[in-house]
């Protein structure tokens, strides 16, 4: 007699599965009509999965076979991935009924999103996280392309799932050698078949590396960028708006479980792959942002820039340094949000913008907005008081503390010069003549997020000490 | 022992012949009846080597439903193969070189194939069956041992549906629907009229 797997540690899972089933039987038998009642119910239903992780918080249990692992750095990343799609909802729904896209899968495409990378932050094994990033990449590739008479938007759906597959590919390739030379799926098997006296086999660092290129392309770290700005771009901004924050802060996780789940002895192969990654998004990031036109765009090098700020924590190998990559997440969370809901807001009587030019003069004709998309761009160049420095302050002095002197200071020199293209955005708001003023109705979800994360961005350094004291709790979790 | 060698070699070659004649027949249609007959044939010989679920799985999967999806695209796109197929005698210097050099790294390949001894060192899992069929086997861990991940391949086919929903269903105005209930509520009263004619007159 084989006993029943414990099913309590994946209730935030289970809620989200049985739930979208629920929303999905709901949309489909109101029709059209029923965006907004799914809507509000999706985001009630991730709200619920994040209250069903806090009972569990503080104990790590293995379930499933061992497959599936529920542990405080699980129910950190998966409260921010949570709040992230609850709040990506709620700035979505206007914008989808002014550009026609009433369509009541949206939600339940992003709660089966949100899913899968709950999955992934869970994954103990080669299977579930396969399994994790296939369940939340399907859900992202339709979404590139929801936007279906749009030729960019559907170009940019069908560029994600071309070279995601070839992605997933690279994974499993790597997943299959990792497999075939260490004779086990499961991270702690791993671990225990490289933990050994003498030389690594060959096959598990190759294995390694393929990995590593996988979850390097969902991060977006370069080299593996190249689809980011144009999917960025091409997708409707709210989707644009999803996947910068939920699906990174997933995907980050997942690296970082994996890495300190199934490699920890050999950290010494994997930190020198994660330096190089490091230093390349973050110059990446910083250069190629200073051309860019288009806001998204923009945002899409950004994305890349602060992927290799957070690469910079999880290099270090220390608890410190993923203490660190924790809150540079919590604090990405919120920044980005915050600024993709005003982008969201950028609209005039004939529609939708996404040029620069076009938020010219917004102080004069748009004061409020303008100050808020001002601490936004602060924050994410990184200029104290604000809570985007803290993010970088506690990963460069991880860095530091892990004689890796050299990387903060490139991190430093690369903030240093994407600073340049976000106080543009500041100067254009605030010193160049004003273009048409942007339409003034941009709904009650949209103000209500801007305002909240603005305050967050702006009063992180009061109360640093909850978020702090979390994330170092979480991230020892990963290190009994 | 004889009578299985016999049907090993007798199933192999069909295999074979059938996936020569898949690219080789001129009418794509009788390719993808090649296709199937290849995939009985195979199913066959999984049938030989005592892996019958695989087999089953390779006649309702693949034959019953990949290559009848094939049946309808070769049916139902008006593509020319004729055409297609032209300048084939121009290509066939190159692509013999390249088949040439593929079976020259490939015999050189297996001709100095052993396994490395870190490979040899781990216990690579075997199945144990203790007499049961490898379908009971499956089942058994299936939705046990390997439930989350079952379930959760559930989820993505899910998912894969919606999304084929999404991007391509489309409520297109003018459509003439069967409406079950509007049929079951047509009363003789609403729909037909009774007229009386007189003999001999017509209407």
């Amino acid at each position: 007699m084989i006993e029943v797997p414990a099913l309590l540690p994946a209730l935030p899972e289970i809620i989200l599965a049985i739930g979208a089933l629920a929303l999905l039987m709901l949309g489909v038998f109101t029709g059209e009509k029923s965006l907004r009642t799914v809507s509000a119910l999706a985001v009630l239903l991730l709200l619920a999965a994040a209250a069903a992780v806090l009972p569990g918080y503080r104990d790590t249990v293995v379930t499933f076979g061992g497959m599936f692992v529920s542990d405080s750095f699980g129910g950190f990343c998966k409260i921010l991935i949570l709040l992230g799609s609850a709040l990506s909802i709620i700035i979505s729904v206007d914008y989808l009924e002014r550009e026609n896209l009433k369509r009541f899968e949206y939600p339940v495409l992003i709660v089966l999103a949100t899913l899968g990378m709950l999955m992934m932050v869970s994954s103990n094994d080669l299977i579930a996280l396969y399994i994790g990033l296939e369940t939340q990449s399907l859900a992202l590739y339709v979404m590139a392309a929801f936007s279906r008479d749009s030729a960019r938007s559907t170009e940019a759906g069908l560029k994600y799932f071309v070279l995601g597959a070839l992605s997933s590919g690279m994974l499993l390739y790597g997943s299959s050698l990792i497999y075939g030379f260490t004779g086990g799926t499961s991270f702690s098997l791993i671990a225990a078949a490289v933990s050994g006296s003498g030389p690594v086999p060959i096959g598990v660092l190759l294995g390694l590396v393929f990995v590593m290129a996988g979850l390097a392309f969902k991060v977006s770290a370069v080299p593996f960028h190249m689809w980011t700005p144009d999917v960025y771009e091409g997708a409707p901004t709210p989707v644009t708006a999803f996947f910068a924050v939920a699906p990174k802060i997933a995907a980050m996780a997942l690296l970082v479980r994996t890495m300190f789940g199934a490699f920890p002895e050999i950290s010494d192969q994997w930190q020198q792959i994660l330096v190089f990654l490091s230093i390349a998004s973050m110059v990446v990031g910083a250069v190629f942002a200073i051309v860019q036109t288009n806001i998204k765009r923009l945002m899409a090098y950004s994305s890349i820039g602060h992927v290799g700020y957070a690469l910079m924590g999880v290099a270090t190998g220390t608890p410190d340094g993923v203490k660190s990559v924790l809150v540079y997440l919590a604090i990405y969370l919120a920044m980005n949000v915050g600024a993709f809901a005003l982008i969201i807001a950028m609209r005039r009587k004939d529609g939708a913008t996404e040029s620069i030019a076009d938020l010219a003069g917004l102080s004069r004709t748009r004061p409020a907005m303008a100050f808020a998309l001002a601490i936004f761009m602060f924050s994410l160049a990184g200029i104290p008081p604000l809570a985007g420095f803290f993010g970088k302050f506690y990963v460069f002095i991880a860095a530091i503390e892990a004689n890796l002197t050299f990387l903060a200071v490139i991190g430093a020199l690369a903030s240093a010069v994407s600073a340049f293209y976000y106080l543009r955005i500041v100067k254009v708001m605030y010193f160049d003549e004003p273009a048409d003023a942007f339409d003034v109705n941009t709904g009650r979800g949209i103000t209500a997020v801007a305002t909240v994360s603005a305050l967050v961005t702006l009063l992180f350094f009061v109360f640093p000490a909850p978020i702090v004291g979390a994330a170092a709790y979480a991230a020892q979790s990963l290190f009994q | 022992m004889i009578l299985q060698t016999i049907t090993f070699y007798l199933f192999a070659a069909i295999t074979i012949a059938a996936g020569f004649m898949v690219i080789a027949a001129r009418n794509p249609v009788h390719s993808v009846l090649y296709l199937i007959l290849a995939f009985f044939t195979s199913a066959g010989l999984f049938v030989l080597i005592g892996a019958e679920f695989i087999a089953m799985i390779l006649v309702i999967v693949y034959v019953g439903a990949v290559a009848v999806l094939f049946l309808f695209v070769v049916m139902m796109l008006d593509i020319n193969f004729t055409e297609l197929r032209q300048g084939f005698l121009q290509y066939l210097p190159i692509g013999g070189l390249i088949g040439l050099a593929l079976l020259i790294e490939l015999i050189m390949v297996v001709g100095v194939w052993q396994f490395g001894p870190e490979v040899a060192g781990h216990a690579i899992p075997q199945a144990t069956t203790n007499g049961m069929t490898n379908t009971e086997a499956l089942g058994n861990i299936i939705y046990t041992q390997y439930v989350y991940a079952f379930q959760a391949a559930g989820v993505i086919l899910l998912i894969a549906m919606i999304g084929a929903i999404v991007l391509t269903h489309r409520t297109r105005p003018g459509v003439k629907k069967q409406r079950i209930s509007s049929q079951v509520y047509r009363d003789p009263k609403t729909t037909i009229e009774v007229k009386k004619i007189k003999p001999g007159q017509g209407i």
